[in-house]
């Protein structure tokens, strides 16, 4: 009994220390930004990797949602009579939610497992020692650029989503279920707030943004340099971010929305 | 091109796609595009029963937009409902004092807007003036309950 006890208390424990370890990473992060203003060519490289590459698997899941939406929405809306309100239903599930979430679960299996998997890499073939050997701080040098470019690129693919996914309900809704273009369009436009509905999502990508990326940099960094450490921690990545992710996102609803 | 130029080009490509995703979704999908910006003065109307009429819904004359309502509350003192109208300088002086303010709905389900009827006086709305003759919403259990009534009477 006192036996299971101590066991249960023992991982309530690690997982502080973690939490703790986790927030103790962003303070050289931060710092890092100096580093970075000197050398953008170092932000610039991460940019690629994490944005850039991302780009393809954004927008095809973005056109394919959008169209997704278009055609379930059409079949729900005109059993009332409503199809005019299609445009209305698609853009506000993007921008609102589907945008935000979305991209940041695909940025988390598509970036986030890589930058843990290189970081975690790095740490077992012990290039990190041999930078601090050299006197070059790998916090500044190899995290900070990494979580910047993440935190930078996820707002920016988010709406790229979020674009394409209206391009994708249009093409359905107008293109090949004859609902009126005008009213599509109209209807949006009335309903859809900039400041209530576009900000608020963008805030939304943002927050998952820096979250996922923090999450794949400190599980990388603090992972078990052995091989199965750095599969354990790239696991853990895609789950915790996952995670992070949906739950953070009812917080934001409630918070925006309510 | 070595390698270096076009990393800097496929950055570049990436940051402008992802903001004229946002302009998109700033002009195209929300209301920033259409939106009227410009200077607004006020009219005041009192109803007796706005229905479901919300802040931020049209205020039309002949069904083009002129304003929105800016503001609603309840005034105590004669138990009606004040309804603050912004309507777009332009027509400062071109809509008649005695016009007939009315809430209307688009469509049998649709949002609550108010159409205003030009009167024929010469003097004309300006800031803070205030429209006398109005008519409150539709409620459908009112229009309902008085077409039982009616039928009743019938009846007997």
């Amino acid at each position: 009994m006192i036996g299971h006890l101590a066991k249960l208390g023992g991982w309530g424990l690690q997982a502080l220390t973690r939490l703790g370890r986790a927030h103790l990473l962003l303070l050289p992060m931060m710092r890092g930004l100096l580093d970075i203003l000197r050398r953008p060519r170092l932000l610039l490289d991460q940019v690629f990797s994490v944005g850039v590459l991302t780009i393809l698997i954004i927008a095809v899941a973005g056109l394919f949602v959008g169209m997704v939406l278009g055609l379930q929405g059409y079949y729900i809306l005109s059993r009332f009579g409503g199809e005019t309100a299609l445009g209305l239903m698609v853009a506000a599930s993007l921008v609102r939610e589907l945008g935000p979430v979305l991209t940041a679960l695909l940025f988390a299996g598509r970036a986030g497992s890589a930058l843990t998997a290189e970081i975690g890499l790095m740490k077992a073939t012990e290039q990190l020692s041999g930078l601090e050997m050299m006197a070059v701080n790998p916090e500044h040098r190899v995290l900070a650029p990494r979580f910047f470019a993440g935190f930078l690129s996820v707002p920016l693919l988010a709406a790229l989503f979020s674009m394409l996914g209206v391009i994708g309900g249009w093409m359905v809704g107008g293109g090949m279920l004859g609902v009126d273009q005008g009213a599509f369009w109209n209807g949006m436009q009335n309903g859809i707030d900039f400041r209530e509905d576009v900000i608020n999502g963008v805030i939304k990508s943002v927050v998952f943004g820096f979250v996922c990326t923090w999450i794949a940099i400190f599980q990388g960094y603090d992972c078990v340099p052995t091989s199965e450490g750095v599969s354990r921690a790239t696991t853990r990545t895609v789950v915790h971010s996952s995670l992070a992710v949906l739950g953070l996102d009812f917080v934001l609803t409630a918070l925006m929305f309510s | 091109m070595n390698k270096k130029t076009v990393i800097e080009i496929w950055v570049g490509v990436f940051m402008a796609l992802g903001l004229v995703a946002l302009f998109f979704l700033a002009m195209q999908v929300s209301n920033l595009g259409t939106a009227y910006t410009g200077k607004t003065f006020d009219v005041n109307a009192r109803f007796d029963n706005i229905g479901g009429l919300k802040v931020k819904a049209p205020v039309t004359i002949a069904g083009v937009e002129v304003g929105r309502v800016t503001g609603i509350r309840y005034d105590a003192e004669d138990f009606r409902a004040v309804v603050v109208m912004g309507i777009q300088e332009q027509y400062l002086g071109r809509i008649p004092e005695d016009s007939f303010a009315k809430i209307l709905t688009a469509g049998l389900l649709g949002e609550q807007y108010i159409g205003l009827d030009p009167g024929g006086s010469l003097d004309t709305l300006a800031n803070g003036s205030e429209i006398a003759v109005t008519q409150s919403a539709l409620v459908l259990e009112e229009v309902v309950g008085q077409f039982i009534f009616g039928k009743a009477k019938e009846g007997t």
